[in-house]
C-alpha cells in the first residue's frame, strides 16, 4: 500500500469525531474546550493535506488563520470559564442552565 | 514504505492521545493526551511539506495554548468528579452513535466525492517554508492578515474585561 | 516621490483618529498644532511631485495601493495628474492655513480637539475625492466630505439653527448624491468598470450621445448639490452657522469646488454631450445671477460671502459648461485664495466684534484692525475683478471664452458681465460698511486686532490673492499648459486673439469700476442709506426660494410623515405588530420548553443536524 492523502483525511475525520464525542459527553468545561481544539486541529489537518494534494499553498495559510481564531477563542473561552468559576465555584456546564425556558 | 510506517505510528499516537483526552477523568491527563495529539499532528504536517505550519503548531498549540489550559486547571483546581463513566448509559450510547454516524458520513463523502485519487503525495510539488507562506500571507492575504491583528486585540481586551472585576464578586463596577 | 502620495491621505486621517481618541489628553493648543502640523506635512509631501508637473518633467501616473473590488475596476488607486496635483495643493495648502487660523479662532472652545479631528477628517476625505483613480473611490471621498461637512456645520449643535443647518446641508446634498450614484450605475452598465483611465480612453468609441447626455446630466445633479448650484444651493447660506474657519475651508475654498472638480475630471464625457454642456453653462450663469442679486441686500457679513461664493461657483460652472475647463479650474484656484481670505477676514472681524455678524453694527474698523483691513482690501479688489489682482484674470478668461463661443452664448456673456457689476457692488458695500465710515458698534464692544496665528494666514493668502493671477494671463498661459495633460483629448475652446481679449478685459474692468464707485458713493456716507423698496425686500428674503421649498416640499413631506406616524403607524403597523407579537409569543411559549439550558444537548443537536446535512448533500450530489 502506498500512502495517499486519503489516509490523512480519514485520520482527520476520526480525530474530529472523537472531538465531537468529547464535546457531547464531558461535563467539564475545560475538557469540552480541549475537544473543540481537537476538532479545529482535525480541520487544519484536512486543510494542509488538501493543500498538499492540490499543490496550493493557500491551504496552509488557511490553517494559520484557523490557528489564530483558535487562539482567540481559547483566550476568551478560558477567561469566561475563570469568570464563571469565580462566581459559581464550578466548571461543570450542566450546572449552568439558567437559560432554561 | 518508510513513510507509511511513520504515518501509522503518529496517526496511532494522535488517535490514542485524542481518546485518552476524552476518556480521562483527571483534566491534567486530558491536557497531556491532547498534547500528544498536537505533536503527532505536527509530525504529520511535516510529512505534508507544511514545515512552517508544523513549527507554528508546536509553538502556538503545544507551547502556548496547552500551557494556558494547564494554568487555568491549576487556577480553578483539578475537578475529577466528571468522568466518562459518570454519564448515563443512554448518553454514552447516543454520543457513540452520533460520533460514529458523523465519521461514517465524512468517510462516505471522502470516498465518493472528494478524493481524486491522485498520487500527489510524495512528490515535491509544494514547499511550505516560512518564506513561501509569508509570501502568500503578505501578498494576497494582507488585509485578512491585518484583520486578524484586530481580532487578537479584541480578544485581549475582552479577556481583560472578563477577568477584571473586584474581589467581592460584584461585576458591575469596572474600576477606572 | 509619487510612491509616498498615499501619506497625503493617511496623515490627516491619523490626525483625526488621534484627536478623536486622545484629543482631551493632548489638550487645548497642542491638539490644534498637531492637526495643523499633519496637514502641513501632507502639503510638503505633495510639493515635490507637483513641481515635477510645473517643470514639465513628470508624467500622469496611477498609483496602485491595494485591490479593493477588482471585479468592477475599483481599486484603491490614486490618479496623479496636474488637475489632482493642483487640487491637492489647494486643499492641503489652504487647509493648513485655515488649521493655523483655527488654533486662534477656536481658542477656549469646549470641544476644541473634536473640532480639529473633524477638520482633519475633512482634509483626508477631500484628498480621497481628489486623488481617486476611479468613480467608486471618488464616491467614497464624496460621501465622507459630505459627512465631515455635516459634522462641522452643526459643530455647535446646541444652537438649534446650527443643528438644522447641518441637517439641511446633508439632506440637500443627498439629492445631489442620488444623481451621482445613478450616474455611477449608468457608467458601470455602459463601461463595465469605474476606472477613469479605461472610461476616458474608451468613451469616444463606446458612448452614444444619448448615454453620454444621461451620464453627464446625472453627474451634474451631483455637482449641483455639492457645488451649490440652482436649485440646490439653498444649503450653503445656512451652512454659515458653522464656525467661520469651516465656512472658509469647506464652504468657500475646497468642498464646494468638488462638483466643479468632478465635472472637470469627467471633461471627456462632457465633451461627448453638447446638450449637457449647454445645460451646465445656463445653470451656472443663472446661479451666478440669482446669488449675486441676493447678496446685494444681505446684512449678515457671512451671508453676503455665502451668496457671493454661490455666485462665483456659478462662474466656474459657466466656464466649464462652455468647455473652458482650464479657465474654470483657474477661477476655482484664485477663488480658493481670495474667498478663503474674505471668510477668514470676516472671521477675524466677528472675533473682534465679540460675535457680532451684522454689518450695520460695524463700520470704522480700519484703524482698529489694520492687518485684517489691508488683506480684506486686497481680496475685495480681487473678487471685484480689478486689474491686476487674481480675480480679474480668472473671471475675465471665463467671460472671454464664453464670448468666443458666439451665438446664444453672447447672452450668457452679458449675464456674466452683469454679475461682475453686481459683485463689485455688493463686495464694496460689504467692505465699506465694515471697515470705513463711522463706528456703529454696540455698547461694550471693543474691537482689537486678532492674534498672530490668525493674521499670518491672512497675510499668506493675501499674497496669493495678489499674485495668483499672474500664472495665467492671456500673454502667458502657463496655467493652461500645466493642466493640459489632464484634459487630453478634450477640444479646447479656440484661442482668442489678444486684441479682442484686451477689449473684453477692458469692458469687464470698466464694469467693475462702475460697480465699485457706485457702491462706494452710496455707502461711504455718515448714515447708512435706506434699503427699502420692493426689490430690496425680495432680495433680502432671498426671493423666497427657501419658503417655496418649505411650502412645496417640506410641508407636504411633514404632513405625510405625520399621517404615517399617527394613522399608519398606530393603527396598521402597531396592530399588525401586536397581532404578530401575540402569535409569536404563544408559539414561543411552546418552543421554550425545548430550551433546556444544557449546553451539551445543544451541541448534540448541532452534531446531528450537521450529520444529516452531510447526508443530504451527498444525496443531492449523487453519491448514493
Amino acid at each position: 500500500m502506498t500512502l495517499t492523502i486519503t489516509w490523512f483525511l480519514f485520520l482527520a475525520a476520526g480525530l474530529f469525531s472523537i472531538g465531537l464525542a468529547g464535546v457531547l459527553i464531558r461535563r467539564n468545561a475545560l475538557v469540552m474546550f480541549m475537544s473543540i481544539e481537537l476538532m479545529l486541529n482535525a480541520a487544519n489537518l484536512t486543510f494542509v493535506a488538501v493543500s498538499k494534494e492540490l499543490g496550493l499553498i493557500e491551504g496552509q495559510v488557511t490553517a494559520l488563520f484557523v490557528m489564530v481564531v483558535a487562539a482567540t477563542e481559547v483566550t476568551i473561552g478560558l477567561a469566561i470559564i475563570v469568570a464563571v468559576f469565580r462566581t459559581r465555584s464550578s466548571a461543570n456546564v450542566d450546572e449552568l442552565a439558567e437559560l432554561k425556558g | 514504505m518508510a513513510e507509511m510506517i511513520v504515518f501509522i505510528i503518529f496517526a496511532a499516537v494522535a488517535l490514542i492521545g485524542a481518546i485518552s483526552m476524552v476518556a480521562a477523568s483527571n483534566p491534567v491527563y486530558s491536557v497531556i493526551g491532547l498534547l500528544a495529539t498536537m505533536f503527532a499532528i505536527a509530525v504529520l504536517y511535516l510529512m505534508l511539506d507544511a514545515h512552517f505550519v508544523a513549527a507554528i503548531q508546536v509553538i502556538i498549540y503545544a507551547g502556548a495554548v496547552m500551557t494556558l489550559f494547564l494554568f487555568v486547571i491549576m487556577l480553578i483546581g483539578v475537578d475529577t468528579s466528571d468522568v466518562y463513566g459518570a454519564q448515563t448509559l443512554r448518553q454514552r450510547v447516543m454520543t457513540g452513535i452520533v460520533a460514529l454516524t458523523f465519521f461514517a458520513s465524512i468517510a462516505l463523502a471522502g470516498r465518493t466525492v472528494w478524493i481524486t485519487g491522485s498520487d500527489a503525495f510524495g512528490k515535491p510539488n509544494l514547499n511550505g517554508t516560512a518564506e513561501a507562506v509569508a509570501g502568500e500571507l503578505f501578498g494576497t492575504w494582507t488585509i485578512v492578515f491585518l484583520s486578524t491583528v484586530m481580532l487578537l486585540t479584541i480578544a485581549a481586551v475582552g479577556t481583560i474585561a472578563l477577568a477584571y472585576f473586584p474581589q467581592d464578586g460584584t461585576q458591575d463596577e469596572v474600576p477606572r | 516621490m509619487v510612491d509616498f502620495l498615499w501619506l497625503v491621505i493617511a496623515f490627516p486621517l491619523a490626525g483625526a483618529v488621534v484627536n478623536l481618541i486622545f484629543g482631551r489628553r493632548i489638550g487645548q493648543p497642542a491638539s490644534g498644532w498637531l492637526a495643523f502640523g499633519l496637514v502641513a506635512v501632507s502639503w510638503a509631501i505633495a510639493v515635490p511631485p507637483t513641481i515635477g508637473f510645473i517643470t514639465g518633467g513628470a508624467q500622469t501616473e496611477t498609483i496602485f495601493l491595494f485591490a479593493w473590488i477588482p471585479l468592477v475596476g475599483a481599486d484603491a488607486a490614486l490618479l496623479w495628474d496636474p488637475l489632482s496635483a493642483l487640487m491637492t495643493m489647494i486643499v492641503t495648502g489652504v487647509g493648513a492655513l485655515i488649521h493655523l487660523y483655527s488654533i486662534g479662532y477656536m481658542n477656549r472652545d469646549e470641544r476644541y480637539p473634536r473640532y480639529f479631528a473633524f477638520l482633519n477628517l475633512f482634509i483626508a476625505s477631500m484628498m480621497i475625492l481628489v486623488l481617486a483613480a476611479n468613480y467608486a473611490m471618488m464616491f467614497i471621498g464624496w460621501e465622507l466630505v459630505g459627512l465631515s461637512s455635516y459634522l462641522l456645520i452643526s459643530f455647535w449643535f446646541t444652537k438649534p439653527a446650527a443643528a438644522a443647518a447641518g441637517k439641511k446641508a446633508f439632506i440637500v446634498n443627498r439629492i445631489g448624491d442620488w444623481g451621482y450614484l445613478v450616474a455611477l450605475m449608468v457608467i458601470f452598465a455602459t463601461f463595465g468598470t469605474f476606472d477613469f483611465n479605461t472610461i476616458f480612453s474608451t468613451a469616444p468609441g463606446v458612448l452614444t450621445a444619448g448615454t453620454a447626455t444621461a451620464i453627464t446630466l446625472l453627474l451634474f445633479v451631483g455637482a449641483a448639490g455639492k457645488s451649490a448650484q440652482l436649485p440646490l444651493y439653498i444649503w450653503l447660506p445656512d451652512a454659515m452657522e458653522g464656525p467661520t474657519p469651516v465656512s472658509a475651508l469647506i464652504h468657500a475654498a475646497t468642498m464646494v469646488t468638488a462638483g466643479v472638480f468632478m465635472i472637470a475630471r469627467s471633461a471627456v464625457l462632457f465633451e461627448l454631450a453638447p446638450v449637457s454642456g449647454v445645460v451646465v453653462a445656463v445653470v451656472g450663469a443663472m446661479t451666478a445671477l440669482v446669488a449675486a442679486l441676493i447678496a446685494l441686500s444681505q446684512t449678515d457679513i457671512k451671508k453676503v460671502l455665502a451668496y457671493s461664493t454661490i455666485s462665483q461657483l456659478g462662474y466656474m460652472v459657466l466656464g466649464i459648461g462652455v468647455g473652458a475647463y482650464a479657465a474654470g479650474v483657474f477661477h476655482l484656484t484664485t477663488h480658493a485664495f481670495f474667498k478663503a481670505l474674505l471668510f477668514l477676514g470676516a472671521g477675524s472681524v466677528i472675533h473682534a466684534m465679540a460675535g457680532e455678524q451684522d454689518m450695520r453694527k460695524m463700520g470704522g474698523l480700519r484703524k482698529k484692525m489694520p492687518i485684517t483691513f489691508l488683506t480684506m482690501g486686497v481680496a475685495w479688489l480681487a473678487i471685484s475683478g480689478v486689474f491686476p489682482f487674481s480675480g480679474f484674470w480668472s473671471k475675465d478668461e471665463i467671460l472671454a471664452e464664453t464670448f468666443a463661443r458666439g451665438g446664444g452664448y453672447y447672452v450668457l456673456w452679458a449675464v456674466g458681465l452683469f454679475v461682475a457689476l453686481l459683485t463689485a457692488f455688493y463686495m464694496t458695500r460689504l467692505f465699506v460698511m465694515t471697515f470705513l465710515g463711522a463706528p456703529r458698534w454696540d455698547d461694550g464692544v471693543h474691537p482689537h486686532e486678532s492674534p498672530r496665528t490668525m493674521t499670518i494666514p491672512l497675510i499668506v493668502l493675501g499674497f496669493f490673492t495678489v499674485s495668483a493671477g499672474i500664472v495665467n494671463t492671456p500673454v502667458r498661459l502657463a496655467f493652461k499648459h500645466f493642466l493640459e495633460p489632464s484634459f487630453e483629448g478634450v477640444v479646447h475652446a479656440k484661442s482668442l486673439d489678444l486684441g479682442l481679449l484686451a477689449i473684453l478685459g477692458t469692458i469687464a474692468l470698466i464694469v467693475a469700476v462702475i460697480g465699485i464707485v457706485w457702491s462706494w458713493r452710496k455707502y461711504s456716507g455718515a448714515e447708512l442709506p435706506a434699503e427699502d423698496g420692493r426689490w430690496w425686500e425680495r432680495s433680502r428674503a432671498a426671493f423666497g426660494v427657501d419658503e417655496f421649498f418649505g411650502r412645496s416640499l417640506v410641508a407636504p413631506g411633514a404632513r405625510a410623515s405625520r399621517w404615517v406616524a399617527d394613522t399608519m403607524d398606530l393603527k396598521v403597523i402597531d396592530g399588525a405588530a401586536h397581532g404578530i407579537g401575540g402569535g409569536v409569543r404563544r408559539v414561543s411559549e411552546g418552543l421554550a420548553k425545548l430550551q433546556t439550558g444544557q449546553v451539551r444537548s445543544y451541541a448534540g443537536g448541532v452534531a446531528v443536524a450537521g450529520t444529516i446535512l452531510i447526508f443530504v448533500f451527498l444525496y443531492v450530489g449523487g453519491a448514493f
